[in-house]
């Protein structure tokens, strides 16, 4: 119960009246910049890092966890009503949270996806309030074949699990590999693809491609199709989050199954954005009726939230304790903490416990006055799109190029973002799935080097990826999930064999 | 205590002797970091920013810019196309001469115009807590295990992975050389036993030795460092014995330089050597000096420039001879 004692002496630290201020400003800023298609988290924080260096500490953290978790609600809301995700572990809410806007249920979409990242990140915390020291030298046995075998799996629950039609993802999935072969290689030192270009020495910036895949191929789709903005209005009463409320016990297994797979994911380095497809894809398998799911389930829109939210805030574990960011968004906050001296590293929970209780405090109360405020501005937030398509398609797409370039400060990625929203429209009209070509370019490159690491610490023997128990399960595991379509029909079969009467 | 009061009023005396007249930036100054979040050129550039804000040393705003992508390419690559830019200063380290060898990126440092030569960074040979206590026992076991050993570091054909190459010229063991994204992963890795070794700067390391997990066996200069205060419960930095005193014949310090753009002005360059040496007199400097283990060194001017050809001379041999030059 140490734990809580500190917990305890962590709300101490915040209910200030200072704190309570800056916790509301966070957000309120965190979820203008995740509404503006093309900022997200990240950006948002680093653009607003520099107004926290003159505070203390603490106060500092926590206006920029309340940026981020606002940044985290803002993102579902342009996922919803825009069908442009924020952030790439937004991607798999707009499966399911557009169909429902479209269907006129975006206020139900919305509350559905606020109170599952309200639910997710009160796991991660609660798991990080009680198992902080134990959790952390877990984390240290991941090596090359335990991150590569998360890789692993995270690419063939894809295949394995996925909607769409298997060569169409793998193609998709390949060229996402391919891309994540630009620039220079961390293994052997050289530069790959580059031709001689020093803009393509950076590689491509996933953000870049996210940016433009989503962002500009819908509003290339738009246009075609006609000229209005297929976001949509959305306000929330009262009686619709009541309603969403009372549904959510029916979801219990859902929900817990994305919290579980977010945290998971969140603390062994996997990442939020494995997680939300994770969760997406198994609440589906698991589903009666999984047909449904892409038209506007409001199960497909608690899955993904809940546990990419879930494995944000678990994330963040292994960032103080190891100072390993999971994300974009955590290495920026990473950056923070070194401005205010602060190393992270398995003693910063001992020497500096103030401002670690503090912070977690402040995950509590964050998510608590976040939802209620998400809740409460959304009509304000969502007003933006009753505003005339054809005013404000040039807004997104500025938008969009100001994000593209102030992640790099480059010109050449505002022109790779319109290539890419070239090659979103083109994959959207042949009918290929992009989200396998984002996890491809945000994995590539990382399950790449895990592997290599994996193959030159082994002398070559792919034995390296069963030599113990934790990466011997994942690996298995990942081949399972990849033939999964199999190995069902087969258990199908069998089943029928031994009690032709069940069929 | 006195100390750090005689610096911070050296520091404010400096700043009142600054001619009314001479140049200083219009617009917030870019500090360019060639290396990810966290990493050594990252700390050390958050530090020299806390440090000009505290002092209030220039009156634009000092903000970093991580520009790490392709192993640190991308920053020099920056710095070059912003020819004649005084906003912009980079944080300089080896890769400077290293990576135009090894990547054959288009870039030359006297390309940049050298500001200040800022300190040396140390490079420690560390195993895990578990591993063998003193550099004999190292080697010997590295050369009696049937696997090679794995040694961690950041980035290929860069230091990290130059010294291991020495290390295995000098003593006939193998290692089998993981290369890493940053020195915070290899230190993590070292932790979890992924790898049995590791060369990091002390920065890179030092809080995993602080909390027991690793065992600095060696440094890799000719003289122990020089600070005695205790860092672990035990040992002070002084207590690491060098690589030589151990056997092992290796020797190499890591150059932290600034750099402005080509084609500035002189008064231009003068602002930013003036600026950088009232940095390396404010206690926050001198602590940080201490506390990551750097060598204060300052080299300006004609001096800057001498040293930069023989720092450059040495790299390009130690790359040559390690066979890690791109035809």
């Amino acid at each position: 119960m140490e734990a809580f004692g500190l917990l305890l002496h962590g709300f101490g630290v915040l209910l200030t009246g200072k704190t309570l201020l800056l916790m509301m400003v966070g957000l309120v800023l965190g979820i203008f910049v995740g509404v503006l298609p093309g900022l997200g988290g990240p950006n948002g924080v680093a653009i607003l890092l520099p107004l926290t260096f003159t505070m203390d500490p603490t106060s500092a953290i926590v206006m920029l966890s309340c940026i981020y978790w606002g940044a985290l609600f803002g993102g579902a809301i342009t996922s919803i009503l825009f069908n442009i995700p924020g952030e790439a572990w937004s991607v798999a809410t707009t499966f399911d949270g557009y169909p429902m806007a479209q269907q006129g249920q975006a206020a139900q979409a919305l509350t559905a996806a606020f109170t599952s990242s309200f639910i997710g990140s009160l796991c991660a915390v609660l798991l990080i309030t009680f198992l902080a020291p134990m959790i952390s030298s877990f984390a240290l046995r991941f090596g090359p074949p335990e991150f590569f075998a998360v890789y692993l799996l995270t690419f063939c629950s894809f295949v394995g699990l996925g909607r769409e039609a298997k060569h169409k993802t793998i193609i998709s999935m390949a060229l996402g590999l391919l891309l994540t072969g630009i620039g220079m290689d961390t293994i052997s030192g050289q530069l790959r693809m580059t031709f001689g270009s020093t803009d393509l020495l950076r590689g491509i910036n996933f953000l870049v491609a996210v940016i433009g895949l989503f962002g500009i191929s819908e509003i290339l789709l738009t246009m075609e199709e006609r000229l209005a903005l297929r976001g949509h209005a959305a306000s929330i009463s009262m009686r619709v989050v009541l309603g969403v409320w009372k549904d959510l016990p029916k979801y219990w297994v859902t929900l817990v199954r994305s919290s579980f797979i977010g945290c998971w994911l969140g603390i062994t380095p996997g990442g939020a954005i494995a997680a939300s497809f994770m969760g997406y894809n198994l609440a589906k398998r698991f589903s009666k009726d999984p047909d449904s799911f892409g038209k506007g389930r409001i199960e497909g829109v608690f899955a993904p939230e809940t546990a990419a939210h879930a494995s944000g805030t678990a994330a963040l574990l292994p960032m103080l304790a190891l100072g390993i960011p999971g994300s974009g968004t955590a290495a920026i906050l990473l950056g923070g903490l070194m401005v205010w001296g602060l190393n992270p590293g398995p003693l910063l929970f001992v020497e500096h416990k103030d401002f670690v209780w503090g912070l977690i405090a402040s995950m509590y109360l964050g998510n608590i006055v976040g939802l209620v405020l998400v809740l409460s501005t959304v009509p304000i937030f969502a007003s933006i799109l009753r505003v005339p398509f054809a005013a404000i398609a040039p807004m997104i797409v500025v938008s969009c190029a100001i994000g593209a370039y102030a992640i790099q400060n480059a010109m050449f990625d505002i022109w790779l973002m319109l290539l890419f929203g070239v090659v979103g429209y083109v994959f959207k009209k042949i009918g290929i799935p992009l989200a396998p070509f984002t996890l491809a370019l945000v994995l590539g490159s990382r399950a790449e080097d895990a592997f290599r690491q994996s193959m030159i610490g082994s002398g070559g023997s792919m034995g390296v990826f069963w030599s113990n128990g934790l990466v011997g399960s994942i690996t298995t595991l990942a081949i399972a999930l990849l033939f999964w379509p199999l190995i069902d029909k087969a258990f199908g079969n069998v089943r029928r064999l031994w009690n032709p009467a069940v069929t | 205590m006195r100390n750090l009061i005689t610096a911070a009023g050296a520091a404010a005396l400096l700043l009142t002797a600054v001619p009314a007249k001479a140049w200083e930036p219009t617009k917030p100054v870019e500090i360019v970091v060639a290396a990810g979040a966290g990493g050594a050129s990252d700390q050390m550039a958050r530090m020299i920013q806390a440090a000009i804000q505290k002092h209030n040393l220039m009156k634009q705003p000092m903000v970093v810019s991580l520009k790490g992508g392709a192993s640190g390419a991308e920053a020099l690559i920056y710095m070059k196309s912003s020819q004649g830019d005084p906003n912009k200063v980079l944080i300089a380290y080896s890769l400077i001469y290293m990576l135009p060898l090894s990547a054959k990126i288009p870039f030359n440092w006297r390309e940049l115009t050298p500001v200040s030569v800022i300190a040396m960074d140390q490079f420690v040979l560390w195993d895990n807590a578990s591993g063998p206590k003193t550099v004999k026992d190292f080697i010997a076991a590295a050369k009696a295990s049937s696997v090679p050993f794995k040694m961690g570091g950041t980035g290929s054909k860069r230091e990290d992975n130059v010294l291991t190459v020495f290390m295995e010229k000098k003593t006939g063991a193998k290692f089998a050389y993981l290369p890493y994204k940053s020195g915070g992963e290899a230190a993590t890795q070292l932790v979890g036993k992924h790898t049995e070794s590791n060369v990091n700067n002390p920065s890179e390391n030092l809080e995993v030795w602080r909390a027991g997990q690793v065992n600095a066996l060696c440094v890799f200069d000719s003289e122990r460092i020089d600070y005695k205060t205790k860092v672990t419960a035990t040992q002070s930095w002084n207590d690491v014995p060098t690589c030589k005193e151990e056997g092992l014949d290796v020797q190499y310090l890591m150059l932290r330089a600034m750099f402005l753009p080509g084609k500035v002005t002189p008064e231009q360059t003068a602002f930013y050597v003036d600026l950088f040496k009232k940095v390396s007199q404010t206690p926050e400097y001198k602590e940080y000096m201490e506390k990551q283990a750097l060598k204060p060194v300052w080299f300006e001017g004609k001096d800057m420039v001498e040293f930069l050809e023989q720092d450059d001379k040495l790299n390009t041999q130690l790359m040559t001879e390690a066979g890690f030059v791109a035809k």
